[in-house]
């Protein structure tokens, strides 16, 4: 309401940067203010690198090269990318409505949990593996649901914060899985459970070398696949059908969605089921077709980083796979350089340097140099 | 106390005040009364530091001052309460009551303070505990805590902002003993209000402000109720609105003795009853904030009924809800046009199938192909200036805005039209263009109910005019009996004498 008399202060005689929104970034817009961001994240950490006695570019080069230099760190970024795929896109969904579930590691831990009880006692050997797959599957992500419906429905019955619960609900399901690995499922107390049939376990490309030589040792599972039917999936759900635009009215004005006829409590509850049966999916990819085992450390905190992701593909499928992907091979090179801080580092940087950086897409920044007054 | 002269103030768009003038005296209780809009607001928020004005000068205490901030008008002892309290709630009344003030240092001795705050209260009869947390106050001790505040900065003139609009009737009394206390304590009080009977109670001189100008300034003393009403309404000149004689068809929606609670839980509407035919308009005239809010939302589904039933064309549709009522042709102009009627970053398109989306036969799926046609259609039919159909709506201006909710609401096979102050805000050009459609669609057979609290449009426009006051009917007339100032005292909350029963 003051507006019109504060925009119109005492001129000061020094050039001042001013911003400026614009109207309507362009998908241009994004891609350079993104390619920027990148390059100044990394130019931030390298600084940080070379304060530790290491030199930047020697690092980022081992990096790329071990994440995407070779047939052999593509397969192992490919690996990673599928588990940070599936919990992004459920991360992304729900924070289109503007439903803060940070809960991605609890869900991928809860599906990891469900995955392996029905591996380990609901699944019997000579059970078609087809079967079996799909079974997991669908526990994987029940489990998952379960732990995204109860923060979802706290939120849409009482209003309980869905940030702090979802938060919460992580350590919860971290004890959950400890509880079950030391304990009864446990294998001689080194928080892991016996390796599951092979007919639970998710294909690998290597088993196929005998049609073709070139797949020899690669671990690249098939949960490879679900990462193109989500992409597909979510995509066609938020932008060709009645949900998705319920969700969209939602997130950006809740009471208009109201007024328009939009069930607010009952869309909250489905989007959090959705959002956390795709990171369960996540868990259930780890235990299936990569360890073939729950353990208690099965996520390096790929819940964690699935925010980060969904933050930098701006809630976009499509782009929050390809982030994904390059985070897969941050991930890897991280490992190959051994140095055990780089990858949180890089990441961390990344995020606060992207996400202060957001102000570049909606702002142009203008050199004001005042009139000189005559 | 105060003088100010040739005071205007121009927003885009307004000349809210034009060349005001005002006297207050020392030591007394001051009434600054008008409708909505009148620009008692704006003068009031100048004369506190708020704004500044485009043009005029002020005299406090015969000094001549130029408020840069509240900070300065504080020093100068003219203090503000606002309506809407600005206190936080989790400390305590004390803490409030100090928070920002500068002659406070670095160190604070909190028992002192309590000891201040508390003696405060006491001589100006505004006993609060200064221990107490805010949030378990009720509404009408939150305001003591305010006045205590302005009080503890030295005011010696106090601005009230419409007082009792947010109190119980016995609180309000209390505040009036305050205030009167207070005025014989050599403090000089002046209030913001719309209510006849709480000026003719408290106010030893009314000064009526009308469209950015002071009608006048009177001694409470030798002016009765309708000559204030009189000054607050004028005359006001139609609309110019052809109005097509029709014949009014069958009963479409009947309000039987609603009762229904605003957000804090306060009956907002009371045993209301209105009925509406095909092919009508019932217009009901208040001043914001009387209920009109909660009716629209209730008859819309959005809010529950505590009492009382509602029936649309013979059918009991009570408890219905939002999803339910649109389906049954139940159309809705909110007054909230950019935070009830629109989604502000999607487009115009997808704004206008805010609601009609579900009716697509395609499962699960949108029917974008329709969407976007029918947004090309609508677009040309309500001339709306955008720059396509995918534009986001929050880019365009109030009465675009109000046409994309027109030609969503009126572009369904609705029976009844709920419309909330549906020109509040627009160029005369936009106003013309929505009467126009009101009209249309009562010549349709839509059943319109008409909540603003413009009078000239409620007159121009109804076949009866209905008044709310606080929640309940004050009276209903037809057309031929609306006169301006009858019309206007209901809406005080007054029953002229020719009226009474």
């Amino acid at each position: 309401m003051t507006g019109g008399t504060v925009s119109g202060t005492v001129p000061s005689g020094r050039p001042r940067l001013r911003l400026e929104a614009r109207d309507q970034p362009g998908l241009l817009t994004h891609l350079a203010v993104s390619l920027l961001l990148l390059v100044a994240a990394l130019f931030l950490a390298g600084i940080v690198m070379t304060v530790a006695g290491g030199n930047p570019l020697d690092v980022y080069r081992s990096m790329f090269g071990a994440g995407f230099g070779s047939k052999w760190g593509l397969n192992d970024t490919l690996v990673k990318m599928v588990p940070l795929t599936l919990a992004s896109l459920g991360v992304a969904l729900a924070f289109r409505m503007k439903m803060w579930n940070i809960g991605a590691e609890g869900q991928l831990l809860m599906g990891a949990l469900a995955a392996s009880g029905v591996a380990l006692f609901a699944v019997p050997p000579d059970m078609p593996q087809w079967l079996a797959l799909a079974l997991l599957a669908a526990a994987g992500a029940a489990g998952g649901a379960v732990w995204g419906i109860v923060p979802g429905w706290l939120r849409a019955q009482f209003g309980v914060n869905e940030i702090i619960s979802t938060l919460m609900l992580n350590y919860v399901a971290l004890s959950i899985v400890q509880f079950f690995v030391y304990g009864p499922w446990g294998e001689r107390g080194f928080g892991l459970t016996p390796m599951f049939e092979r007919n639970t376990w998710l294909p690998r490309l290597t088993e196929f070398a005998d049609q073709w030589s070139a797949l020899r040792g690669l671990t690249l599972h098939l949960g490879i696949l679900a990462v193109p039917v989500a992409i597909v999936c979510l995509a066609i759900l938020l932008n060709r059908t009645k949900f998705g635009f319920e969700i969209a009215m939602v997130g950006d004005n809740p009471d208009a969605a109201r007024y328009a006829g939009v069930r607010l409590r009952r869309t909250m509850i489905i989007v959090m089921a959705l959002s956390g049966a795709l990171a369960g999916l996540a868990g259930m990819n780890e235990v299936s077709g990569v360890v073939h085992r729950l353990l208690e450390h099965i996520s390096p905190g790929y819940g964690y980083t699935a925010i980060i992701v969904a933050w930098l593909g701006r809630f976009n499928p499509l782009a929050v796979a390809v982030v994904a992907f390059l985070f897969g091979g941050l991930i890897v090179g991280a490992d190959e350089i051994q140095s055990a801080g780089i990858s949180s580092l890089l990441q961390g940087v990344i995020l606060f340097v992207m996400v202060s950086g957001n102000l570049l897409i909606r702002y142009r920044i203008r050199l004001r140099v005042p009139e000189t007054l005559a | 106390m105060v003088e100010m002269r040739g005071i205007s103030k121009r927003f885009p768009g307004v000349l809210a005040n034009d060349r005001v003038d005002l006297d207050v005296a020392s030591g007394s209780i001051h009434a600054l009364l008008g409708e909505n809009g009148a620009g008692k607001s704006t003068l009031m928020h100048i004369l506190s530091g708020l704004y500044r004005p485009d043009s005029g000068t002020m005299k406090v205490e015969d000094r001549a001052v130029s408020f840069a901030s509240p900070l300065h008008a504080i020093r100068a002892g003219v203090g503000m309460v606002h309506q809407h309290f600005m206190l936080v709630e989790t400390q305590t009344v004390a803490e409030n009551v100090v928070l920002g003030d500068r002659r406070l240092g670095f160190r604070m001795d909190p028992s002192a303070i309590r000891d201040t705050v508390a003696d405060l209260g006491r001589e100006s009869g505004l006993e609060i505990d200064p221990d107490a947390l805010i949030w378990q106050l009720s509404v009408g001790e939150r305001q003591r805590v305010e006045i205590v505040k302005m009080l503890h900065r030295g005011a010696r003139l106090l601005i009230l902002d419409e007082p009792t609009a947010v109190l119980t009737p016995p609180e309000a009394d209390t505040l009036f003993d305050r205030m009167r206390g207070m005025a014989r304590a050599g403090r000089t009080l002046l209030f913001i209000s719309h209510k006849l009977n709480e000026v003719m109670e408290l106010a030893e001189t009314v000064t009526v402000m009308r469209q950015g100008r002071v009608v006048d300034t009177v001694p409470k003393a030798q002016v009765s109720h309708r000559e204030l009403v009189r000054m607050m309404v004028g005359s006001p000149v139609l609309f110019d609105v052809t109005v097509p004689p029709v014949q009014q068809g069958r009963k479409l929606l009947s309000l039987r003795s609603l009762r229904v609670e605003n957000d804090r839980g306060q009956t907002a509407v009371d045993n209301l009853s209105l009925e509406l035919r095909q092919r009508e308009i019932l217009g009901v005239a208040g001043v914001a904030g009387n209920g009109q809010r909660e009716l629209a939302e209730a008859i819309t589904g959005l809010r529950k009924l505590q009492a009382g039933t509602i029936e649309l064309d013979g059918f009991d549709v009570t408890g219905s809800n939002q999803r339910r009522m649109i389906d049954l042709g139940i159309s809705w102009v909110p007054q909230d046009r950019q935070h009830t009627g629109t989604a502000p970053n999607l487009s115009i398109q997808e704004n206008f199938d805010l609601k009609r989306y579900r009716s697509a036969r395609r499962g699960p799926f949108l029917d974008r192909a329709g969407q976007s046609s029918r947004a090309a259609a609508l677009l040309a039919k309500y001339r709306v200036a955008a720059s396509g159909r995918l534009q986001p709506v929050r880019l365009l201006s109030g009465g675009n805005l109000q046409k994309i909710i027109l030609a969503r609401e009126l572009s369904t096979e609705l029976r009844v039209l709920v419309a909330e102050s549906p020109t509040r805000g627009l160029d005369v050009g936009a106003i013309q263009t929505v009467h126009e459609l009101l009209m249309e669609q009562r010549s349709r057979g839509v059943a319109i109910l008409l909540l603003s609290e413009d009078l000239q449009e409620v007159l121009s426009l109804s076949d009866r005019v209905a008044v709310i006051h606080n929640g309940r009917i004050m009276g209903i007339l037809p057309r031929a009996r609306a006169e301006a100032d009858t019309i206007g005292m209901l809406m005080a909350g007054v029953v002229p004498e020719d009226m009474a029963t």
